[in-house]
């Protein structure tokens, strides 16, 4: 059984009793390198990713692992097994996953849901087809060959006899499971909701109130708690005067979560909670609370000075990423050479679903209900914090209102956990929005220096770039300084056609959490790689769409993996003819030519490949009285097949105004090591009219392997914005956010 | 005592009375399709209408409410087939959802007090409402589609 690719299964208690008795389960089963790398090092079997299951009554129960915070991703993998199944999507139920291993990977992030799963999916839902079309070959004692499923139906057309799928579930339950190699897919004419616009599972609920998100879970008994923190990262409790809190209406216990234990993780920060009948209560109690903390070492932390630190750092020699040919050799016979810095700041997630989380310890076990990316980073994390085993952790991954890279971090489950655990009661944990401006994992700041020598026609013959960043790993890692898988972010990954190339990173000390958002470093990286060119080009006196498709040379691919990892071909191998192309059709598509700049209006664009998906985002942009107005975005992206084409625009849109809110408005900043920002009137986002008025995408169709789609769309808006601007006002941005620099 | 209609039915509050009509809403009522988001009157998550108007029910406390109609999301249709909840369906407005509740009921006072909104009145009606996944042009759409005004 091991070596199929599907195993079939018959068991009562799958997820709790989701399917019946009589229900065919088929576990799909996927290993990825790494996890087989696992597997073989702790003699484990591989790790199931999908379950399918056929009630006898005719539903068709899919099961959803990963999580829902927008993407549409909760329609579109069942969307893939279904139309395998060719199952009539009426009759299908999602059902979503607890956090478990036996799915295999759960962290909704990395835009690779469908980049991972699409295969494992459709084996699923081929095999199943396959299988029942068996059981009615069986049925009627005729040849597989002759039975064709449709619609939940198999159909043999020579007697013209149908059965339904649930009749034949018995019967299939008994098929031999087909080996991958055997199933047949269909092929893209066939398809009945691949490619095809599905409404979103969750739609009626969301447009009537009765979705659940994280915010509304509830279990009886329970009680609600606000947690005051320390205002510097690493700061402990000094003391407390909760004498005030503990006389608020509804306010129960005042209890203590205790600080972290370095490294930080995912742990909780630490505090004081007040628990109370109602959030209010205790929100209100919490007011009143007396509190005077140790600081710590970051109580010195002030950004403007850290600021002059990192980009006096970027002006140095660094560690070297990736070098090709001879850099300073270039640049000493150079006859022109270019320079330029630029900054991007902290940035806040700042999902409009705070952070919350319900978890009830019970039993030396916790049962948790959280809004979460990762149910099984909360497992760990729960486990760790109360002293349990990850098993005995249930984590139900409730709707997310938004994520953006912040809930992949369950920081907030576990403290829900820990309070549980001293008040013997369900606790719901509520952040306000102030702790997550406050408390976040944050985008890393970045400083880079990049440099560049040119020929007679502005053509880049040497080109050094440098960027110093606190990096993610400093959350597991104290003494982490240096970048890692950031420099594949738009850093290394560089495709342009420069013989002399060097690309390196600098150091830097963390002094908040440090985390993932949305694009992650692809946001400084390609804001500080696409405005250079649109620098040089400039100098050169050069049309923006000319130069790039110049220096991105010609046609080609670039296999960026290390030569000892180079066995057999790179399905997602870097492939500029696919850049080329975003890039063309968003120039063809936005008007490029024929637009010329006038009365404070400009194009700007920009390209960028991450997530092994080719965006090319062209801005229009109107600047008047130091403001900035967006009347069109035009975005190409080539994410190779794309599963559900509706939702992919939706992501692009959103990308889009995601890109806007960074590049105009987003800053954190920090003063004696606290967070100066605290809700959206100081850590503003872009609101109905600062947002794009019309985004028009083109995804480019292709039969690439499936690649990312929430991330791939981010990088080059802020480039774009900003190129638009220097086109129309002759300033260049080259910190971000653009905020007052237009006054 | 505090008497209040919600969604139709008739309510009696005894507790402080300067709590947020939100929690009251979400805590003690069950109705969690408002929503918090910002706690400070910012983001527009808790809109909710009072005597049919629309106002953030995280910044009214109970007080304000005595005596009044609340509708919230949950009342605004009884099959939830309100024309702005039709068209959010039909040109597929949302992403993560969360801030929706807020925004359709926003949208619900403009179109009830201006049936043909100008850009200028939707933007002007709509710019307290944040939606971070980034749906404002198709809440515009949508809004549009509604009020039969060219999208």
């Amino acid at each position: 059984m091991k070596s199929k690719t599907v195993s079939l299964v018959r068991r009562r208690d799958f997820l709790g009793g989701v399917f019946s008795a009589g229900a065919l389960v088929l576990c799909a089963r996927v290993v990825d390198s790494a996890a087989a790398a696992a597997a073989t090092n702790e003699g484990a079997t591989w790790q199931p990713s999908v379950y399918l299951g056929l009630e006898p009554d005719g539903r068709v129960i899919i099961v959803a692992h990963r999580s829902e915070m927008g993407t549409g991703i909760r329609t579109a993998l069942p969307m893939v097994v279904a139309d395998e199944l060719d199952a009539d999507w009426k009759r299908v139920t999602i059902q979503q996953a607890i956090g478990d291993k036996k799915y295999g990977d759960q962290n909704t992030d990395g835009s690779e849901s469908i980049r991972r799963f699409y295969e494992p999916m459709r084996v699923a839902g081929a095999t199943a087809r396959t299988m029942l079309e068996g059981a009615a070959a069986a049925k009627w004692s005729v040849p597989a060959a002759e039975c064709q499923a449709k619609n939940h139906e198999v159909i043999h057309a020579k007697t013209n006899r149908r059965v339904g799928y649930g009749d034949l579930v018995p019967l299939a339950a008994k098929q031999l499971v087909p080996a991958k190699e055997s199933l047949r897919f269909k092929s893209p004419a066939e398809y009945r909701y691949v490619g095809k616009n599905v409404p979103i599972t969750d739609i009626d609920g969301i447009v009537t109130g009765r979705a659940g998100f994280g915010m509304d879970a509830r279990v009886p008994g329970m009680v609600y708690a606000s947690i005051e923190r320390p205002p510097v990262f690493g700061g402990k409790l000094k003391t407390c005067d909760d004498s005030e809190a503990r006389k608020v209406t509804g306010v129960s216990q005042i209890v203590t979560v205790p600080p972290f234990k370095p490294p930080h993780g995912f742990q909780p920060v630490g505090g004081v909670a007040v628990i109370a009948n109602n959030t209010w209560a205790a929100m209100e109690g919490r007011k009143k609370l007396k509190v005077s903390w140790e600081t710590g070492n970051n109580a010195g932390y002030d950004s403007a000075a850290y600021k002059k630190v990192l980009q006096e750092t970027a002006r140095q020699a660094s560690k070297v990423s990736r070098n090709e040919g001879d850099v300073d050799a270039a640049f000493r016979n150079a006859a022109k050479v270019h320079e330029a810095e630029y900054y991007v700041p902290h940035l806040a997630h700042a999902s409009m679903e705070p952070p919350v989380a319900v978890a009830e310890f019970k039993d030396g076990k916790v049962t948790a209900w959280a809004p979460t990316q990762n149910p099984q980073a909360v497992q760990d994390t729960v486990a760790q914090a109360v002293g349990i085993k990850p098993q005995d952790v249930t984590c139900h991954v409730t709707l997310l209102g938004g994520g953006f890279g912040r809930k992949s971090k369950p920081d907030y489950v576990a403290e829900a956990a820990i309070l549980s655990k001293q008040v013997n009661r369900p606790v719901k944990v509520v952040w306000s929005r102030e702790d997550d401006i406050r408390f976040d994992f944050y985008h890393a700041v970045a400083a880079m220096y990049l440099k560049a020598a040119t020929d007679q026609k502005g053509r880049p013959t040497a080109w050094l770039q440098r960027s110093v960043f606190p990096p993610i790993g400093s959350i597991g890692d104290v003494s982490a300084r240096y970048g890692t898988f950031e420099l594949q972010m738009g850093w290394i990954d560089f495709p342009y056609d420069v013989a002399n190339f060097r690309a390196e990173c600098g150091p830097a000390e963390a002094k908040v959490r440090i985390g993932w958002l949305r694009s992650v470093a692809n946001i400084p990286h390609a804001f500080g790689v696409q405005s250079f060119i649109d620098e040089l080009a400039a100098a050169a006196g050069r049309d923006r769409v000319e130069y790039l498709l110049d220096i991105l040379g010609k046609a080609r691919q670039i296999d960026l993996r290390p030569p000892a990892g180079r066995n057999g071909p790179d399905p997602y191998v870097f492939d500029v003819g696919r850049l080329r192309r975003v890039l063309e059709i968003a120039a063809e598509r936005s008007g490029w030519a024929k637009k010329k700049p006038g009365n404070g209006r400009a194009l700007g664009i920009a390209i960028h490949r991450s997530f092994f998906s080719y965006a090319a985002s062209v801005v229009e942009v109107e600047v008047a009285d130091g403001k900035v107005r967006i009347p069109r975005v035009d975005m190409v992206l080539d994410a190779g097949k794309v599963i559900h084409p509706e939702r992919v625009r939706a992501q692009l849109e959103g990308a889009a105004v995601f890109g806007t809110s960074l590049a105009l408005m987003g800053e954190i900043t920090a003063a004696n090591g606290q967070i100066a920002q605290a809700n959206f009137h100081n850590y503003p986002v872009a609101r109905m009219t600062e947002a794009p008025v019309e985004t028009h995408v083109h995804i480019v169709p292709s039969d690439a392997p499936p690649a990312g789609v929430g991330e791939p769309g981010v990088p080059p808006i802020a480039p774009a914005i900003c190129n638009a601007i220097f086109a129309a006002t002759g300033k260049r941005i080259r910190e971000l956010p653009v905020k007052r620099q237009l006054a | 005592m505090i008497r209040l209609t919600v969604n139709g039915v008739m309510k009696q509050y005894d507790g402080d009375p300067a709590m947020p009509l939100l929690w009251y809403l979400r805590d003690l009522l069950e109705l969690t399709g408002t929503k918090f988001g910002c706690g400070a009157g910012l983001c527009g998550a808790c809109t909710v209408h009072l005597d049919g108007k629309a106002i953030r029910s995280c910044q009214t406390a109970m007080s304000g409410a005595a005596g009044k109609r609340v509708t919230t999301i949950e009342g605004l249709s009884v099959g939830g087939d309100h024309p702005l909840q039709n068209s959010w369906r039909t040109v597929n407005v949302p992403q993560c959802g969360y801030c929706q509740s807020g925004q359709i009921m926003q949208a619900a006072a403009l179109l009830a007090e201006k049936p043909k909104p100008t850009d200028r009145e939707i933007e002007g009606a709509m710019q307290g409402n944040i939606c971070r996944c980034g749906t404002y042009e198709r809440i515009r759409q949508a809004i549009k589609l509604v009020a039969g005004v060219k999208a």
